[in-house]
C-alpha cells in the first residue's frame, strides 16, 4: 500500500512539475523583452504592437508592414519631433530612419540605434490618424 | 400631373431641403482632409419583386473633383439611371408635418474590378467589385483620400458584399451645366437581391465618435417589414412612420422618372437615424418576406466567417492540451481508489 501511495505521489509531483514547466515557457514566451528585430504591423489604422522595448546603443531593425489599403506614416521621436510633424507640411519623409512612409499594402525596413534611455512615441501624422489611435511607445533601457 | 406636383412640392421641397437637405444617402463622403460633414441624408430603399430600388441624391459640393463618396451595395446593380425629380421630397412630405402647405398636399486600379460605369449629368458613377484592400487602393488611385477608419469599414462591408458604388462630381461638367453648390443629382440604382439591406455604418465613415449623424431612410415594401436592429430610438434609429402607403403617394411616386415599377399597394416605413457616430456599428437588415427573420449577417452582427485556425491558435491549442493532460494525470493519481477498498469484504 505504501508503495502504491508513493507511486501516486510521484505521479502527482511529475504532473505538477509539467504544469510548472509549461507555465514558465508560456510566461517567458509572452513577456516582452528588449529586441534587436521588431515587426510592427499596421492594421485598421493601428500599430501592433503599440509598445516596444529596446536597448540603449544597440541597433534595432524595425520591419513595418502596412496591411491597410491606405497610406500611413511611422514617425519616431520625442514630443518636439511629433509636434513638428503635427503642424508640418512636409509631404515626403525619406531621409531619416526614424521617419518612414509606408504606402498601402507595402513594407518598410529601417534600422535605428537609440542613443539614450527614455521613452519615445511613434505616430502616424496623416490627417486624423493620430486622433484615431495611430500611436505607439518605444521604451529604451 | 408632373407640373402640378412639382409646383406643389417646390415650396415644400425648399423648406425640407433647408431643414433636412437631401444630399447623399448611406454613403461615406470623402474629402481632401477626410470626410465632409453632412447636415442630413435621405434615401429610399424600396423592394418589390425581388429587386431593391435605391434612390438617393448626390449633392454637388463644388471643388475640383477632390471628393466623392463610396456606398456599399447589397448586390450587383442591373441598372443605374437618373432618379426622379421629386421622389425623395415627396416621401419627406408624406411622413413630415407640412403645416404651411397642407392644402396643396393632395398631388479599376489594382484588384478592384470596374463592373459598371455610368455618367449622370456631372456625376461619374463607378460600380466596383473587390475586397476592402482592392477598393481602398482603387479609391486612392482615383483621388479619394480615405479617412483612417476606412480600412475597417470597407472590410466590414466587403466581407458581406464586395460591391461598392463610387460617385465623383466632374466639377467642370457641373459648372458647364450651371450646377450650383448644393444642387442634388438624384440617382436610381436597381439591384436584384433576395432581401433589401441598407448600409448605415458607412454614414459614420471619417467621423469622430461624438459627431452627430442624421439621416432619413424610407422603405417601400410589399408588406410590413421586420428590422434588425429594431429601431428602438435608443440605438440611434427611430421608427417615425409605419403604415400602408397612401394611394396618392404611390400614384405620385409612380409618375416620377423611372418609378413605373411602384406597385398598386405597399407599406411605407420611415426610419430616422439620429445617432452619435460611435453608435452606428451596424447596418439595417430587412426581411420584407413576412417571415419576420432579418439576417444577423446583413445587419453586421455576425460576419460570414470561414473558420481559420491561425498559428497562434494552434499554439494555444497545444498548450491547452498539455495542461489538460497534466490535469488528467493529477485527477487519476489522486482520485484513484485505494486497492484495499476494492477488495471484497469477504
Amino acid at each position: 500500500m505504501s508503495r502504491n501511495r508513493a507511486r501516486l505521489i510521484g505521479a502527482g509531483l511529475v504532473s505538477l512539475a509539467m504544469l510548472f514547466t509549461v507555465a514558465t515557457i508560456v510566461l517567458a514566451a509572452t513577456r516582452p523583452g528588449p529586441s534587436t528585430s521588431i515587426q510592427i504591423v499596421i492594421h485598421y489604422s493601428h500599430f501592433d504592437p503599440s509598445t516596444v522595448l529596446v536597448r540603449v546603443g544597440v541597433p534595432v531593425t524595425f520591419t513595418i508592414r502596412n496591411d491597410d489599403p491606405i497610406d500611413h506614416e511611422w514617425i519616431v521621436g520625442d514630443a518636439a519631433v511629433q509636434q513638428k510633424h503635427r503642424v508640418g507640411t512636409e509631404v515626403v519623409h525619406d531621409t531619416l530612419p526614424t521617419e518612414q512612409m509606408i504606402p498601402a499594402g507595402e513594407t518598410r525596413v529601417t534600422t535605428i540605434t537609440f542613443a539614450q534611455a527614455g521613452t519615445l512615441q511613434y505616430i502616424c501624422h496623416l490627417p486624423g490618424h493620430e486622433a484615431y489611435g495611430m500611436a505607439g511607445l518605444v521604451t529604451i533601457r | 400631373m408632373r407640373r402640378r406636383l412639382a409646383m406643389a412640392l417646390s415650396g415644400a421641397a425648399l423648406a425640407t431641403i433647408l431643414v433636412v437637405g437631401p444630399t447623399l444617402a448611406c454613403g461615406g463622403l470623402i474629402g481632401p482632409n477626410g470626410a465632409v460633414n453632412l447636415v442630413n441624408t435621405t434615401t429610399l430603399a424600396a423592394y418589390h419583386d425581388g429587386v431593391e430600388h435605391y434612390v438617393t441624391a448626390f449633392q454637388f459640393q463644388g471643388g475640383g473633383g477632390a471628393f466623392g463618396s463610396i456606398t456599399p451595395l447589397p448586390g450587383v446593380p442591373s441598372s443605374i439611371e437618373k432618379g426622379g425629380d421629386w421622389t425623395l421630397q415627396r416621401l419627406v412630405r408624406e411622413t413630415s408635418p407640412q403645416l404651411d402647405f397642407q392644402r396643396e398636399a393632395t398631388p479599376a486600379a489594382a484588384g478592384a474590378v470596374e463592373i459598371m460605369k455610368v455618367r449622370i449629368d456631372a456625376l461619374d458613377i463607378t460600380v466596383l467589385k473587390g475586397g476592402a484592400a482592392d477598393v481602398g487602393q482603387w479609391a486612392q488611385a482615383h483621388g479619394f483620400r480615405l479617412p483612417p477608419d476606412a480600412p475597417e469599414v470597407l472590410d466590414f462591408y466587403a466581407k458581406r458584399s464586395p460591391i461598392f458604388l463610387a460617385a465623383v462630381f466632374d466639377a467642370d461638367a457641373a459648372a458647364a451645366r450651371g450646377q450650383a453648390i448644393g444642387d442634388g443629382t438624384p440617382v436610381h440604382v436597381t439591384i436584384p437581391t433576395p432581401n433589401p439591406w441598407v448600409p448605415i455604418r458607412i454614414l459614420a465613415l471619417g467621423k469622430s465618435a461624438t459627431d452627430q449623424i442624421n439621416a432619413d431612410v424610407f422603405l417601400l415594401t410589399d408588406r410590413a417589414p421586420a428590422f434588425l436592429p429594431a429601431p428602438t430610438g435608443t440605438n440611434g434609429m427611430r421608427l417615425d412612420h409605419s403604415d400602408a402607403a397612401t394611394q396618392s403617394l404611390l400614384d405620385d411616386l409612380r409618375s416620377d422618372r423611372g418609378m413605373s415599377w411602384v406597385p398598386a399597394s405597399a407599406w411605407l416605413t420611415k426610419i430616422a437615424v439620429d445617432a452619435q457616430a460611435s453608435q452606428l456599428s451596424y447596418d439595417l437588415a430587412i426581411d420584407a418576406s413576412g417571415q419576420g427573420m432579418p439576417s444577423y449577417v446583413q445587419a453586421g452582427f455576425d460576419a460570414p466567417q470561414t473558420i481559420v485556425v491561425e498559428s497562434a491558435t494552434w499554439t494555444r491549442l497545444v498548450v491547452a492540451s498539455i495542461l489538460a493532460l497534466a490535469l488528467l494525470i493529477l485527477v487519476v493519481a489522486f482520485g484513484r481508489p485505494r486497492a484495499g477498498r476494492l477488495t471484497p469484504a469477504r
